[in-house]
C-alpha cells in the first residue's frame, strides 16, 4: 500500500470518533472500582469505633491525604496522555498530598501525646497496610491503564507511575477507613512505602501498556 | 512557516468536524514533513533512509487513531511532531539504535522541503494481509480500489455502517500489529 492510497483510507475513516481519554478512564475506574470494594468489604470493613474517629481531625487527614493524592494523579494524567505534553507545570499538583500530610505531622507534634513518636509512626497495623493497599491498588491500577491506553503519553513509563499513584490514592482511601492508626506519621512512612510499591509496578506496566 | 502551521490547524479543526476533504489535504501537506523528519533520523542513525516510508505510515496511523488526544484549541504541529517523534524513536530502537530525536527535526523541515517518495512501504502492505478477511477486503477495497465507503458496501452485500467499523477496526488491528512486531 502507498502512502497515498493510506490518506485516501484514513480520510474515508475521519467520520470515526473516539471518545475522550477522561471518559475512558472514568468508565474503566467504575468499572474496576467494585473489585477493590469487594476485597476491602470481604477481608477489612470499617473500623468499627468509625462514628468516634470521625471526630479526631486526624482521622480525617488520611482521607484528605488519599484523596488529594487521587485527585492530583488523574489530573496530572489526563495531561499526560497528550503526545506534546510533559509533567512540567504540572508535576506539582502531585506535592499537594504531600504538603497536607506535612501539615498534619506538624500540627500533631505541637500538641500533647500519650504515646512516644516512634510507637505512633510503628504503630500495631503497618504489616497490614503494606499489604492491603497495594493488593486494593491491582484492580484500580488494571483498569487505570487500561482508560490510558485510550491516550498517547509521549513517556509511557511516567504515565504508567501516575496511574500508580492514582490507584494507590483510591485504595489507601479504602484502607483508611479500616485502620486504627491514625497518626500523620503512620501515614506519611507506610502508606507511602505501599504507594511506590504500586508506583513502581505502575511505571513497569505503563511501560509495555501505554505506548501507542 | 507560522502560516504552514496556523493553516493545518484550521485543516484538523475542519476535519474534527467532519470535513473530510480537510483531512485528506492535511494528511497530504504533512506527509512530506515527516518524510523529510524521518529519512534525517534514519541517515542519523546510519539506516537506510528508503525505509523512511514505513515510518511516515506509522506516523500517519497514530495520528488518525490519537487524534482524539488533540486539543481544539491548540495549535497542531507541536502535537503533530510528538506523535511523529514518538514513532520515530520506536522505529529506529525497533530497529536497533537508541538514538536522541529532536523535536526541531521535524521544524526545521516545515517550509515544505518536498523529497520525492522513493520505496514504497512494505510494513503496512504485509500486516494488511495478516488481518481478518472482511477487514482486509474492506481496507483494500478503500485504500487499493480507491472504492467509496458506498461501492464498498454494494460490493460486499454489507450496510454502509458495518463498512464503516470494518474500516476503523481494519485499521486499529493494523497498527496494533506494527507495534507488536
Amino acid at each position: 500500500m502507498d502512502t497515498d492510497q493510506l490518506i485516501r483510507t484514513l480520510a474515508a475513516d475521519n467520520s470515526s470518533r473516539a471518545r475522550p481519554v477522561g471518559f475512558a478512564l472514568m468508565l474503566a475506574l467504575l468499572a474496576a472500582a467494585p473489585v477493590s470494594l469487594l476485597m476491602f468489604f470481604t477481608e477489612l470493613g470499617v473500623r468499627p469505633d468509625v462514628m468516634i474517629a470521625m471526630r479526631n481531625p486526624f482521622f480525617d487527614l488520611k482521607f484528605a491525604v488519599t484523596l488529594a493524592l487521587a485527585i492530583s494523579a488523574i489530573a496530572v494524567s489526563l495531561h499526560l496522555s497528550r503526545p506534546e505534553a510533559s509533567l512540567r507545570g504540572w508535576g506539582w499538583l502531585l506535592l499537594i498530598p504531600a504538603g497536607i500530610l506535612t501539615a498534619g505531622i506538624a500540627g500533631e507534634m505541637m500538641m500533647p501525646q500519650r504515646l512516644p513518636m516512634m510507637t505512633r509512626l510503628v504503630g500495631s497495623n503497618s504489616r497490614v497496610c503494606m499489604t492491603a493497599i497495594p493488593l486494593m491498588s491491582l484492580p484500580i491500577l488494571a483498569g487505570a491503564l487500561i482508560g490510558l491506553r485510550h491516550g498517547a503519553p509521549a513517556r509511557p513509563a511516567v504515565a504508567g507511575a501516575i496511574a500508580g499513584l492514582l490507584s494507590a490514592g483510591l485504595a489507601a482511601t479504602l484502607y483508611a477507613s479500616h485502620c486504627t492508626d491514625d497518626s500523620p506519621l503512620f501515614v506519611a512512612t507506610w502508606y507511602t512505602v505501599s504507594a511506590a510499591l504500586v508506583t513502581a509496578i505502575g511505571a513497569l506496566a505503563g511501560s509495555k501498556l501505554l505506548r501507542f | 512557516m507560522r502560516e504552514t502551521e496556523d493553516e493545518w490547524t484550521g485543516l484538523m479543526r475542519s476535519a474534527i468536524s467532519g470535513d473530510s476533504a480537510a483531512y485528506h489535504r492535511l494528511l497530504k501537506a504533512v506527509t512530506p514533513v515527516l518524510r523529510a523528519a524521518a529519512r534525517r533520523g534514519l541517515a542519523r542513525a546510519g539506516q537506510p533512509v528508503d525505509q523512511s516510508e514505513d515510518i511516515v505510515q506509522d506516523i500517519l496511523l497514530a495520528v488518525h487513531l490519537k487524534r482524539h488526544t488533540w486539543d481544539v484549541r491548540a495549535p497542531f504541529a507541536p502535537w503533530l511532531f510528538a506523535i511523529a517523534r514518538n514513532k520515530l524513536i520506536d522505529a529506529l530502537r525497533r530497529r536497533g539504535r537508541r538514538i536522541f530525536v529532536n523535536i526541531d527535526d521535524f521544524a526545521e523541515t516545515l517550509p515544505g522541503e518536498a523529497v520525492a517518495e522513493t520505496a514504497s512501504a512494505g510494513e503496512v502492505a504485509a500486516q494488511l494481509q495478516s488481518l481478518p478477511p472482511r477487514q482486509r477486503d474492506v481496507l483494500q477495497a478503500i485504500a487499493v480500489d480507491s472504492a467509496s465507503i458506498k461501492d464498498t458496501a454494494a460490493k460486499f452485500a454489507m450496510s454502509e455502517g458495518a463498512v464503516r467499523v470494518a474500516l476503523h477496526r481494519g485499521l486499529a488491528s493494523l497498527t496494533a500489529k506494527l507495534r507488536g512486531q
